[in-house]
C-alpha cells in the first residue's frame, strides 16, 4: 500500500509544514526504525510479564511438591511428572477422567448442535435475508447480554422437576443456548463474505440450492465454520456457573472438578498446577489455532 | 433500516419476482426464507426467555425451599430487601467497583499493548501469542493459579520473588505481602485485569489494523508528530473499538463468577452480585430473594447493554454498508 519510504529523512523539506495537530518541524519526526526497536523491547517485556503466571504454572506442574512450595522459588529444581501422576489419581485414587469426559461430551455435542442450528439461521440472515433481519440479529445479541445468573434458578428447578439434574445432556442444551447467539453472529459475518456476484451467477446458470451451497457457499464458509466451532468449544469447556449448579457427582465437568481444589489444597501446589495445565490444554491449543477468530467470536462478529 | 431493505433486494429472488405473483405465493416465499431461521429462534426463546420470565415471577414470591409452608405472594418485599440488605448493597458496590476498574485498567493496558504490537519488530508473532495466553487459561484454573501459585503468602511467586531479590542484597528480611487477606478485592481485580487485557488488546489491534494508512502517511509527510497522529487520527478511529471492547468487557465482567468463587469465595466484601445470588439460592435456599437480585442485575445490564447495542449497531451498519 505504501509508496513512501518511511526511513528517508525529510528534514530538508522547506517551509512551514501543514499538520493536522501541533506545528512542529521535521527534526522531531519519529524515526520508524529506532521507534520499532523500542516498541519491540517494551512489547516483549510486557508480553513476558503477562505470560509469567502461565509459564510459572507450567514449570511448577513439573516440580515435586516440596520444590513447588518454597520461598524463594526453586526455578531450577529437577523436573518430574509426579504432580501429573497425582492429578490423574494413580496415587490418590480420585480420577479426573470422568469430569474430563463430561467436559468433552458437553463441549463437543453442544458445538455440533449449535452449528446445526446456527448455519441455517445465518443463511437466512445473510445469503437470502428475511425481512427485518437486523431486528432478528439484535434479538440474538440481546439474549447474550442477559446474565446467566438471572436465569439459573428456574433452570435448576426445571432440571430438578424433570429429573435432569446431574445429567450431562441437560447441560449440553444449556450450552447450546449460551453459544447460539455468538455462533449466529459469527456465521453471518462469514457468510457475508460470499460474493453476491457468484451467487447470482450460480442462479443464472440454473444451479439448485444444494449445488450453490456446496460449490459457492461452503468453500468460503468452511474456515468460518471451523472458527465458530472452536469458539463454542472453548466457551463450553470454560463454563463453571451452570455446570456447578446443574451437575454434581455424575455429570460434573472439568471446571467443577477443579473447584475441588479451591480450598485446602495449599500443600498440593504442583498438583493444582498440573490440573490447571491439563484442563487448560485443549483451550490453549484451540485458542492459539483460532487467534484471529477469537476476537470475532467474543465481539459477536462485530469486529473483523 | 434502509440498509436492510437494500440488502433484501441485493440478494436473491425478489429482483426476479414477476409482478403478478399472488399474495399467497409471496407469503409462501417468505416462509421458505424464514424456515432455516426458525429452529434457532424458537430454541433460543424457549431456553433463554422463559427462564427469565420464571425468575421474574419468583422474584415476587416468598419462597424458601427449606420452609415450603410460607411460600406465597410477596409483592415488592424481595426487591426492598435486595436494595436495603447490607450484604446485597455491598454486592452491588463490589460489582460496580470490580467491573469499572477491570474494564478501565484492561482497556488502557490493552491499548498500550495494541499500539506496541501494531509496529513491526522481531518476534512479534510470538510476543502476541504469549500475550494471548492469559485469556486462554480456563478461568477457574487461572483463578486457582493466582490464588495458590502467585498470591499465596507463604510460597507464592510474588513473595518468593521479593525474598529472592532481597537476598541478592544480602537481606534476610524481605517485605512480604498477603494481598488475598489485606486487599482481596484488589487481588481479584488484578487477576481479572491480567485475564482481560489480551481481549482488549485483540479488539484494539483489529481496530488499528483496519485504520486507513493513507491518511496517516499523509499526516507523516506533512510532518505531524506521532502524538498528533495518535490524538487526531488513531484515537478517533479507535473510538468505537474502545467502546465495543469496554462495553463487551463490562457485560462479561459483570457476570464474573469464577474468580470470586475461587479466589475468595465471596469473603471479606468481595461477593459480587452473581456470587451473592448463587449463595442466596444455592446455600440459603431463598429463591424469591435470589430472583429479585437476578432481576436487579438484568436491569443494570440493560443499561449497559443499551450503549453496547448502539456501538455494535454503528459498527454493524458500517459493515453492512460495504
Amino acid at each position: 500500500m505504501s509508496t513512501l519510504t518511511p526511513t528517508e529523512p525529510r528534514a530538508s523539506v522547506p517551509g512551514p509544514v501543514r499538520t493536522t495537530g501541533s506545528r512542529r518541524r521535521g527534526k522531531s519526526r519519529m524515526d520508524p526504525t529506532r521507534n520499532n526497536t523500542a516498541a519491540g523491547i517494551a512489547a516483549w517485556l510486557l508480553a513476558l510479564l503477562f505470560a509469567v503466571p502461565v509459564l510459572w504454572m507450567i514449570l511448577t506442574s513439573f516440580h515435586s511438591e516440596t520444590d513447588a512450595a518454597t520461598n524463594p522459588p526453586s526455578v531450577f529444581a529437577p523436573l518430574t511428572l509426579d504432580a501429573y501422576q497425582e492429578f490423574f489419581g494413580t496415587t490418590s485414587g480420585v480420577s479426573p477422567w470422568p469430569s474430563l469426559i463430561n467436559s468433552a461430551t458437553a463441549s463437543i455435542f453442544s458445538t455440533i448442535l449449535v452449528l446445526l442450528l446456527a448455519i441455517p439461521a445465518a443463511y437466512a440472515l445473510s445469503i437470502r435475508p428475511v425481512k427485518k433481519w437486523t431486528d432478528v440479529m439484535f434479538f440474538f445479541l440481546s439474549t447474550k447480554m442477559m446474565p446467566v445468573v438471572a436465569a439459573v434458578l428456574p433452570l435448576y428447578l426445571v432440571a430438578k422437576n424433570i429429573g435432569a439434574l446431574d445429567n450431562i445432556w441437560f447441560l449440553v442444551l444449556m450450552y447450546v443456548s449460551m453459544n447460539l447467539p455468538i455462533a449466529v453472529w459469527m456465521m453471518r459475518s462469514f457468510l457475508d463474505e460470499v460474493p453476491v456476484e457468484m451467487l447470482e451467477a450460480a442462479q443464472i446458470d440454473g444451479a439448485g440450492l444444494l449445488l450453490t451451497l456446496r460449490k459457492v457457499v461452503a468453500p468460503v464458509a468452511m474456515p468460518g465454520i471451523a472458527a465458530t466451532a472452536l469458539i463454542c468449544f472453548i466457551f463450553s469447556w470454560n463454563e463453571l456457573l451452570l455446570a456447578r449448579v446443574l451437575t454434581g457427582v455424575v455429570a460434573g465437568t472439568a471446571p467443577v472438578f477443579l473447584t475441588g481444589f479451591v480450598s485446602g489444597q495449599g500443600l498440593f501446589l504442583a498438583k493444582v498446577c498440573a490440573g490447571a495445565v491439563v484442563v487448560s490444554l485443549p483451550v490453549l491449543f484451540a485458542g492459539f489455532a483460532a487467534q484471529d477468530k477469537l476476537v470475532q467470536g467474543l465481539s459477536l462478529g462485530a469486529v473483523k | 433500516m434502509t440498509n436492510a431493505t437494500a440488502r433484501v433486494s441485493r440478494h436473491g429472488s425478489t429482483i426476479a419476482k414477476p409482478s403478478r405473483d399472488t399474495r399467497a405465493r409471496e407469503r409462501a416465499v417468505a416462509w421458505v426464507r424464514r424456515a432455516p431461521l426458525l429452529p434457532a429462534l424458537i430454541f433460543l426463546i424457549i431456553v433463554t426467555q422463559l427462564p427469565f420470565v420464571g425468575t421474574l415471577a419468583i422474584s415476587f414470591m416468598n419462597w424458601n425451599s427449606m420452609s415450603p409452608d410460607t411460600t406465597g405472594f410477596a409483592g415488592f418485599e424481595n426487591y426492598v430487601q435486595v436494595l436495603t440488605d447490607p450484604y446485597f448493597q455491598q454486592a452491588i458496590v463490589t460489582t460496580i467497583v470490580m467491573t469499572v476498574s477491570v474494564v478501565l485498567a484492561s482497556l488502557l493496558l490493552g491499548l498500550g499493548l495494541a499500539l506496541l504490537l501494531d509496529k513491526k519488530f522481531i518476534g512479534r508473532g510470538l510476543a502476541r501469542t504469549l500475550l494471548i495466553a492469559p485469556f486462554l487459561v480456563v478461568p477457574v484454573a487461572a483463578a486457582l493459579i493466582w490464588k495458590h501459585a502467585i498470591l499465596n503468602p507463604v510460597y507464592g511467586l510474588i513473595n518468593g520473588t521479593l525474598t529472592w531479590v532481597w537476598s541478592l542484597f544480602g537481606s534476610d528480611n524481605p517485605p512480604q505481602t498477603d494481598l488475598l487477606t489485606s486487599a482481596p478485592l484488589l487481588a481479584i481485580i488484578i487477576s481479572l485485569v491480567w485475564q482481560w487485557t489480551p481481549f482488549m488488546m485483540l479488539i484494539l489491534l483489529a481496530g488499528l489494523q483496519s485504520r486507513p494508512m493513507d491518511t496517516v502517511e499523509a499526516a507523516q509527510m506533512d510532518g505531524a508528530t506521532p502524538w498528533a497522529i495518535f490524538h487526531h487520527l488513531t484515537l478517533p478511529h479507535l473510538r468505537q473499538y474502545l467502546e465495543l471492547g469496554g462495553l463487551l468487557g463490562a457485560i462479561y465482567i459483570v457476570q464474573n463468577f469464577d474468580a470470586v468463587f475461587t479466589l475468595t469465595s465471596g469473603g471479606l466484601g468481595t461477593a459480587n452480585l452473581p456470587y451473592a445470588i448463587y449463595e442466596t439460592f444455592y446455600y440459603a435456599n431463598e429463591y424469591g430473594l435470589a430472583s429479585a437480585a437476578g432481576v436487579v442485575v438484568v436491569i443494570g445490564t440493560i443499561v449497559v447493554a443499551t450503549f453496547a447495542l448502539r456501538t455494535v449497531f454503528s459498527l454493524f451498519k458500517k459493515e453492512a454498508a460495504r
